[in-house]
């Protein structure tokens, strides 16, 4: 045997100890052999599936699903622009060409001598304080040309992660309106003791008496939701909070993790003591990497006071534990069933509903997927009461919501609102003056024009997961929807057919029409693809994802009509453009290597 | 089995757990479907089989058939949308009908054919897939896979071999087999193998026989796909 130490069989074999060698922690693995090695070797996962007992087309099926995952290799940095529209308005895909041009590489690949790649990836949920990007998935804010500047030099130089000047990582709350949630300065164990007293039947009733719904976007009741769960047959139950927070434009969660984990993970500790489940789960976005270490401490000071593990807050039989998944580029699994699939280490596809997770969840058991938002809020339940809970807000949505604003505005960051709250007093608020539109929800929720800003946050108006992303006169709504399209064709999961290839055709559709090929034949077809993904598509995010595009046709016509530069029909093809590969590689530009001045010379 | 539901009006009886397509196809009456097979569990994935149920639409095949339920299947507006869905199915990998030795004996063009699609319609993607020739008894041509997961499942349930597996997410999705150089001739597929044999489309293809049964005679030749209502038997025998 050589006696050359094999530094990807060391990384496999530490994570497979790590996480006792339960194939269900396969993602978690796979992500740590990316961290230890840079990328996931065929040599790593010839050792993964041993060491697991696993066929590798399992393996390989699962690290081909999530973005941050390679089974190529992709560079010791590996940095990835946040695109989301706020980005791009804050100029990220110039300083993208920048930092391209400075490290002598092409958008999407890998440098020559395997230093460096740079590409682009969906929203990171730093719009508040972009251009945002990740760097080996940690993430850098308020990126401008000379930060660009200095990262080139720290990668040329080779410069570890963790000696680049912390002011990049600096991420802040920005917390610009405070409610009861994020003004709730709760010891940790309040919550839970108030909890504890009242006994799960109680805490239950509370509430339902409260009409907490649930903050992802659905609404479904939260009460309803547990009772539930708790009353389906199961071995085991579980408690799963989604932080897979990847709409973009929301930032929420972030926050609530950063300023008030201990609330999170105690609204779940409530959710455990009424469902008497033992085990929690919390699903943190790849994006939040930055935040793994931090919560794991507030994990473990909160077992070490008791209010986690064994016999918490001394109560016999009050068992229950949390851990921390992180997931690695894949906005599906915000999708709850997506989310499950992923915490027993498959891909993240959305599974056939019914039945539901609150009778088979996780390993096929009963289990509660909720919200950050919605296990904050329920700890305000159990200390205050029901019926205090549902005086705030409107009768059909009780409480508050944190919005995420970010675009156009002066003061971009979080804003608690008690429900009912208009989208124009958010837009004064935040500072917005000559506001032509705001996209609230994110691309998945509803575009508003100025006509409609009187109009409420509340289920029974406005629903929102939490993003508020405002848009004023100089932004074209084209663009817009254009950038939620890519963004949706890049994100489906290609389980279902009208998804998988539809999204596509629409992306195609709409870059058509942004390279002066569109005619009104074109209008109609985009018309149709909507149509198709809305009636036969296998999830929300297939539902969705004309959604942009249609409210931006209906409000916003003119941006579309303007990209209509042909009457008749003309293919999307162009020769001239299909001859740009044969230029690069022959290093000409001149006249006679373009069709348009051949034919007229 | 006295409890029945009704598609396009007609009576269909059904047995408790039975998805909607179970049951149709068990009383003879065709549902568009590509990813379905009846010795599989439902899978949902082609949506070709989605019907309208008061007024919502959802897969038959993940569906449970209910009582007194009115299902819409064979309405002019269902069958536009799944010769839409076909005609993605077409451009997104590369099916080049007249030189493929499935051509006839497939259910993809078979359904688009009594969908009356005429054209692909859309653009082509043109995807790269090269084919995997190593294997001495089986070509794996991935041009033609639709991604119904038919082979990863049969392998996987039936053959007990995990030799197939998607891999990659949404219109990068793609079938990979098990084997680190990523070729069939290192997996331990034989031609006996379910996996091999459950194809709706003509990505595998026996080495040692071509068109055996002339074009023209072939099963979709003599009757269209809704006329077998489920053709998996006649195309079992071939």
């Amino acid at each position: 045997m050589s006696a050359i130490p094999d530094p990807v069989a060391a990384a496999v074999a530490a994570t497979v100890a790590r996480h006792r060698q339960d194939p269900h922690y396969i993602l978690q693995m796979l992500r740590e052999i990316q961290e230890a090695c840079d990328w996931i070797a065929p040599e790593a996962i010839d050792r993964l599936q041993q060491a697991l007992g696993l066929p590798r087309t399992k393996v390989e099926g699962v690290a081909g699903f999530y973005s941050f995952l390679y089974t190529k290799p992709r560079g010791r940095y590996r940095v990835l622009f946040s695109d989301n529209i706020t980005d791009r308005m804050l100029g990220n895909m110039e300083l993208l060409r920048r930092m391209c041009e400075q490290l002598w590489i092409e958008r999407g690949k890998t440098s020559e001598d395997g230093l460096v790649s740079v590409d682009t990836t969906s929203c990171t949920g730093m719009c508040d304080q972009g251009p945002a990007l990740l760097v080996n998935n940690y993430a850098i804010t308020r990126v401008d040309a000379p930060r660009v500047d200095a990262i080139c030099e720290l990668i040329r130089a080779q410069v570890e992660l963790a000696a680049w000047p912390r002011e990049y990582f600096r991420v802040d709350d920005q917390v610009r309106r405070k409610d009861v949630l994020l003004g709730a300065a709760l010891a940790p164990g309040e919550a839970l003791a108030a909890g504890c007293a009242r006994g799960a039947e109680a805490l239950l009733a509370e509430l339902k008496l409260s009409k907490l719904r649930g903050r992802g976007g659905a609404g479904f009741s939260t009460g309803l939701k547990w009772e539930a769960c708790r009353n389906a047959a199961g071995s085991e139950h579980y408690v799963v909070c989604n932080a897979d927070e990847g709409e973009p434009g929301t930032f929420k969660d972030r926050v609530l993790l950063s300023a008030h984990a201990d609330l999170v993970f105690e609204g779940m500790s409530l959710c455990a003591l009424a469902l008497g489940a033992r085990r929690g789960m919390l699903y943190l976005r790849g994006e939040y990497r930055y935040m793994l270490d931090q919560l794991n401490a507030v994990l473990e000071r909160r077992r070490q006071a008791g209010l986690l593990g064994i016999g918490i807050l001394g109560r016999e039989g009050f068992d229950f534990d949390i851990e921390i998944h992180l997931g690695a580029g894949a906005y599906i699994c915000g999708e709850e069933s997506a989310l499950i699939e992923s915490l027993e280490g498959k891909r993240g596809t959305p599974r056939n509903r019914p039945p539901f997770p609150v009778t088979h969840g996780y390993l096929d058991q009963p289990t509660v997927v909720n919200n950050v938002e919605t296990f904050a809020a329920s700890c305000l339940v159990a200390l205050r009461g029901g019926a205090w809970y549902a005086g705030i807000g409107t009768s059909a949505s009780a409480g508050t919501k944190i919005l995420s604003v970010s675009g156009d505005c002066a003061r971009p960051g979080l804003y608690e609102y008690p429900y009912g709250v208009s989208v124009s007093e958010v837009l004064a608020a935040c500072g917005a003056v000559d506001v032509q539109a705001v996209q609230v929800s994110g691309p998945s929720g509803v575009c508003l024009a100025a006509g409609e800003f009187g109009r409420r946050i509340a289920f029974e108006d406005i629903p929102t997961a939490g993003a508020f992303m405002v848009f004023d006169q100089r932004r074209d709504m084209f663009a817009v929807a254009r950038n939620f399209v890519h963004f949706f064709a890049h994100e489906s999961c290609g389980f279902c057919t009208p998804c998988r290839v539809g999204t596509s055709l629409l992306r195609n559709l709409m870059d058509k029409l942004n390279n002066g090929h569109g005619s009104p034949y074109d209008f109609a077809e985009i018309e149709k693809l909507n149509r198709i993904l809305q009636a036969m598509s296998h999830c929300g995010l297939g539902h969705s994802a004309c959604n942009p595009v249609l409210d931006t046709i209906a409000k916003f016509r003119p941006a579309y009509e303007r990209r209509l530069q042909q009457k008749e029909f003309e293919p999307a093809f162009d020769l001239d453009w299909a001859l740009e590969p044969a230029r690069q590689m022959t290093g000409r530009d001149d006249a006679g290597a373009h069709i348009g001045s051949v034919e007229k010379s | 089995m006295s409890a029945s539901f009704t598609i396009d009006g007609k009576a269909v009886p059904f047995a408790e757990g039975q998805t909607i397509i179970q049951a149709a196809l068990a009383a003879g009456v065709y549902i568009p479907h590509l990813c379905h097979h009846p010795e599989f569990k439902p899978h949902g994935s082609c949506k070709l089989c989605t019907v309208r149920i008061s007024g919502r639409q959802s897969a038959s095949c993940t569906t449970l058939a209910q009582a007194g339920m009115a299902v819409e299947s064979d309405t002019p507006a269902l069958n536009d949308e799944r010769r839409t869905l076909t005609q993605m199915l077409f451009v997104e990998g590369n099916h080049f009908c007249p030189s493929c030795e499935k051509s006839g004996n497939c259910k993809l063009q078979a359904t688009a054919y009594d969908l009356g699609m005429m054209t692909a319609h859309f653009d082509h993607f043109f995807p790269s897939r090269p084919v995997d020739a190593s294997h001495p008894d089986v070509l794996l041509d991935f041009n033609r896979c639709i991604l119904c997961s038919l082979c990863v499942r049969a392998s996987r349930d039936v053959d007990g071999k995990n030799a197939f597996a998607l891999s990659g997410r949404g219109i990068k999705t793609h079938l990979i087999v098990n084997a680190k150089s990523g070729r069939l001739a290192d997996t331990d597929v034989t031609l006996q193998d379910k996996a091999v044999r459950v194809c709706p489309v003509g990505v595998f293809l026996r080495k040692d026989r071509g068109f055996n049964v002339p074009i023209g005679r072939r099963v979709f030749d003599l009757k269209p796909v809704s006329a077998y209502v489920d053709a998996t038997a006649a195309l079992a025998k071939e």
